[in-house]
């Protein structure tokens, strides 16, 4: 995607670890949770949220370069999952 | 033997390579920055242990994305040896050259000491000077050593025999109490399909001369010669 972009978008993509890979990280913040409490917090996994600001023309071909983002850098699929929200910023 | 030495911004067990092949094995050594494109002639490509790109995103992640990286890939596409340690192996995951993925350590703490090794196979050109089954003594330094992949590739290591390493009791006994971050059947270190690329979170080039405790990681640089 090269040239003139006449729209501007913002991506706000959620990564998370796959259900089946142990979040021991996501483990010991719900044991803090508890220590502190609030024993109603019954699961808890750790994520990476990255908020993006891209140009592009049209909502489609945006879509498909973020989850390129995801495909090529952003994301492991080995271990992780990702989903995203786009919206258009008004210039 | 010749091999070239990777460097990553960031890599800091480059030195410690360089000095092991170049005075320990008797190799012709050469750095090879990362943004070069092409290898210099080398035998072995060695991806050294360090926190290339301060380990940002995902460790690895991004050095697998440098331009030395393509010629890595090609070097070991010609089934060359490449040897990743620690985050070297967590590159040749990153890049695909190895199945699987690094997690952070089971018990969220970065694990520095030594630990013994359990070699599983004599089938590679990196452990061919080793028994099957000989008890190595080698230091980790890791945050992200857990290494995990689904069933199905866990099966396909064990049945091709691509486990290299696995951690052990200084008898090579195996179990949960000398695992020390929580890696899927206590997998130190694997090999691809053709047997030509390692990688490895202990560190051999730590120990390679007894001044420093253990020279068991010389047998690594022994078998390559």
């Amino acid at each position: 995607m090269s040239g003139n972009h006449t729209r501007k978008f913002r991506a706000s993509v959620k990564v998370g670890l796959k259900t089946s890979v142990l979040d021991p990280q996501g483990k010991t913040v719900l044991a803090a949770l508890h220590s502190l409490g609030f024993n109603e917090a019954k699961d808890l996994r750790v994520g990476k949220h990255f908020e993006i600001v891209l140009e592009g023309n049209d909502r489609t071909s945006v879509e498909t370069r973020v989850k390129q983002f995801c495909e090529k850098l952003l994301v492991n699929p080995v271990i992780e999952h990702y989903s995203y929200e786009l919206e258009e910023v008004k210039k | 033997m010749k091999a070239a030495v990777v460097v990553f911004p960031g890599s800091n067990c480059d030195e410690d390579c360089f000095h092991v092949l170049k005075d320990v094995a008797k190799a012709e050594v050469q750095y090879v920055w990362h943004k070069e494109r092409n290898l210099p002639p080398a035998d072995l490509v060695v991806l050294p242990g360090g926190f290339s790109y301060g380990d940002y995103l995902r460790t690895g992640a991004i050095a697998r994305f440098a331009p030395a990286m393509d010629a890595v890939m090609k070097h070991a596409r010609e089934g060359r040896p490449v040897i990743g340690i620690c985050n070297g192996f967590q590159i040749l995951l990153e890049a695909g050259l190895l199945p699987g993925a690094m997690l952070q350590n089971e018990s969220l703490l970065f694990i520095c000491k030594h630990v013994y090794l359990k070699t599983e196979t004599s089938n590679s050109p990196f452990t061919r000077g080793i028994k099957k089954g000989a008890v190595l003594n080698l230091p980790i330094a890791h945050g992200e050593g857990n290494y995990f992949c689904d069933s199905e590739t866990l099966k396909r290591l064990q049945d091709e025999d691509r486990i290299a390493f696995r951690y052990s009791s200084e008898t090579g006994k195996l179990g949960k109490e000398f695992n020390p971050n929580g890696s899927v059947d206590h997998i130190a270190g694997i090999l691809n399909e053709k047997r030509n690329v390692l990688g490895m979170m202990p560190h051999p080039e730590r120990a390679s001369e007894a001044i420093l405790g253990s020279e068991d990681g010389k047998k690594i640089w022994e078998s390559l010669l």
